[in-house]
């Protein structure tokens, strides 16, 4: 795949996976079922889909938590199963964020709990001390609050500490799953913000598994949408979206600038429906004021 | 793996196990394992091995359920099994090897003590897949009732144990979720010696044991919201009668009870 002139390279590549859970009983069912689709280093990946749809399950197959029950997983063009002893090597590599990560804090102060993954890889010393401030600086975390107890801090900032946490071990990929759940809108936009700096800063990959159409729209490179256990199609926000009436007979929301201009449409108005952002669509009507259509 | 533990677990079904009145199934429970611990010989054990079967047949629970159910207290039934083997005084020695020795009476012993130990396990399983949880603390509940009088705070208790049944998928859940998320920060859990394991598990303890705390307290601010201020004057969505079934049962259980307790002089 190129982008802006550059080749990049594919750091993971997922190959017929199929994960079937409960496999012999009555209860079998396959929660991700022959998926194909590489990450390229360096990109914003967003995985968009129903609850039900293997989200979850895919994720845990990235960092090794899941072996698949067939299919691969490759990591720089390597099977991270071919020697189960060493998967904890391919957990730092994929950092892997839960949903709701900030129930699993349980340090004494926020400092021990962001160096928790650090020092499970072996880091020390000054080196540690970076890692750890460095990831408290990219969320937002005060250095004065570094040595607070994370049970003090309020519901937000546990979340910050919990992603710190992850991002202290320098993974090249870095999974996150629903990272804004729960917060609220401002909340939300404020750790957008601080995610899509360390993209910017770290140049490293990230996959940003979430339901909200619009959030996946205004911040990642490419799209994966996942429907009962498949991959329903991939694609550049602006080609997902060109597909809205797809996504719609999916079950699937789309951004609600896409449905605006959906409506637009229908009443007559000559817009591009793949407009996703509210600044597209102001240049879109801008264009159509001026008389001319610009598509 | 943790979701495997067979605890309380319910097979819902509608067969005449599971529309028996709860409390005639605690009753049953209790006759089969008065009877089980006052069975003497072969013929007894034969009687309560049938009745387990039967039982088994009607509620359609798979009998790979019960057996999967055993698995756990295998350590127990095998340490029972050859204490009472090696260390049964008895007139004749079958085995002497040493200081272990094999009387007659010690392997007779070791193996109804096997079958005693697995039917009573089985016996109770079957119970509890058959009732649902909440069914069988209210029965238990109804059943206690009478101990009100002396002051026992059945109610509270049978509150407290619906509540612990109720949340143990919830915490097994959670303890794998908490555990996959510091597996992912590198956590190990299995590698190392006893100490290391242990501490291993802190980052796992912590954070369950105040999600524990979290879903308790919302739990009780959830319960006061409703106006729950415990048994007094509490009516029931679903009461408890005895049906002809239940009286059937009942009497078929005292029946079988009462031919162990005959067949007991006998040394059957």
């Amino acid at each position: 795949m190129t982008r802006g002139g550059e080749t990049l390279e594919p750091i993971l590549q997922i190959q017929h996976l199929t994960h079937t859970y409960s496999a012999g009983t009555p209860f079998q069912r396959s929660a991700v079922e022959d998926m194909s689709f590489d990450v390229y280093d360096g990109e914003f990946l967003g995985i968009i889909g129903h609850t039900g749809s293997g989200k979850s399950t895919l994720i845990q197959h990235l960092n090794g938590l899941l072996r698949p029950t067939s299919g691969r997983v490759l990591l720089h063009g390597k099977d991270i199963w071919a020697e189960p002893k060493k998967i904890r090597s391919v957990r730092f590599q994929v950092g892997l964020v839960f949903q709701y990560p900030e129930y699993q804090l349980f340090e004494e102060t926020v400092y021990k709990d962001i160096a928790f993954g650090p020092t499970n890889q072996g880091k020390t010393g000054e080196e540690l001390d970076r890692c750890v401030r460095e990831a408290a600086r990219l969320v937002g975390i005060r250095d004065d609050q570094l040595d607070r107890s994370p049970f003090e801090l309020s519901g937000g900032q546990k979340r910050r500490v919990a992603l710190a946490g992850v991002m202290a071990m320098e993974p090249q990929v870095l999974v996150l799953d629903e990272p804004t759940a729960g917060l609220d809108p401002a909340g939300r936009e404020n750790l957008m913000a601080n995610i899509r700096d360390y993209h910017r800063n770290k140049r490293r990959t990230i996959i940003l598994v979430s339901h909200s159409m619009d959030e996946i729209a205004q911040n990642v490179d490419r799209i994966l949408v996942l429907k009962s256990a498949h991959v329903l199609m991939s694609g550049t926000p602006a080609e997902v979206f060109a597909r809205a009436d797809e996504l719609l007979t999916a079950g699937l929301d789309v951004p609600q600038v896409t449905r605006i201009a959906m409506r637009m449409r229908e009443k007559g108005l000559p817009i591009n429906p793949a407009v996703y952002t509210v600044q597209a669509l102001e240049r879109e009507l801008l264009a159509l004021r001026k008389g001319g259509a610009a598509c | 793996m943790l979701k495997d533990i067979t605890l309380g677990q319910y097979f819902p079904g509608d067969t005449v196990a599971h529309r028996l009145d709860p409390r005639t199934k605690i009753l049953l429970v209790t006759f089969y394992i008065i009877a089980l611990f006052c069975a003497k010989g072969a013929v007894s054990y034969g009687l309560l091995a049938l009745t387990l079967a039967v039982c088994v047949r009607i509620s359609r629970v798979g009998l790979h359920a019960l057996v999967r159910g055993l698995k756990p207290v295998l350590f127990i039934i095998l340490f029972t099994g050859i204490l009472n083997l090696f260390f049964t005084p008895g007139e004749r020695y079958l085995v002497e090897w040493g200081v272990l020795r094999i009387s007659d009476t010690g392997l007779r012993n070791a193996i109804f003590m096997v079958i005693r130990i697995m039917l009573l396990i089985m016996g109770t399983f079957l119970m509890t897949y058959t009732t649902s949880p909440i069914s069988l603390t209210d029965g238990l509940e109804r059943l206690l009732n009478g101990l009100k009088k002396i002051h026992v705070p059945v109610h509270e208790l049978a509150m407290m144990m619906s509540i612990a049944l109720r949340f143990i998928p919830t915490l097994i859940e959670e303890t794998d979720k908490i555990m996959s998320a510091q597996k992912a920060r590198g956590a190990d859990f299995e590698s190392g010696g006893l100490v290391q394991k242990a501490r291993a598990l802190i980052p796992v303890l912590v954070p369950l044991f105040i999600s524990a705390f979290r879903r308790a307290d919302e739990l009780a601010t959830a319960m006061e919201c409703r106006c729950y201020h415990g048994g007094e004057g509490r009516t029931k969505l679903h009461v408890l009668h005895y049906a002809a079934r239940d009286w059937a049962a009942l009497a078929l259980g005292a029946a079988i009870l009462v031919g162990v307790l005959a067949l007991r002089p006998l040394g059957l």
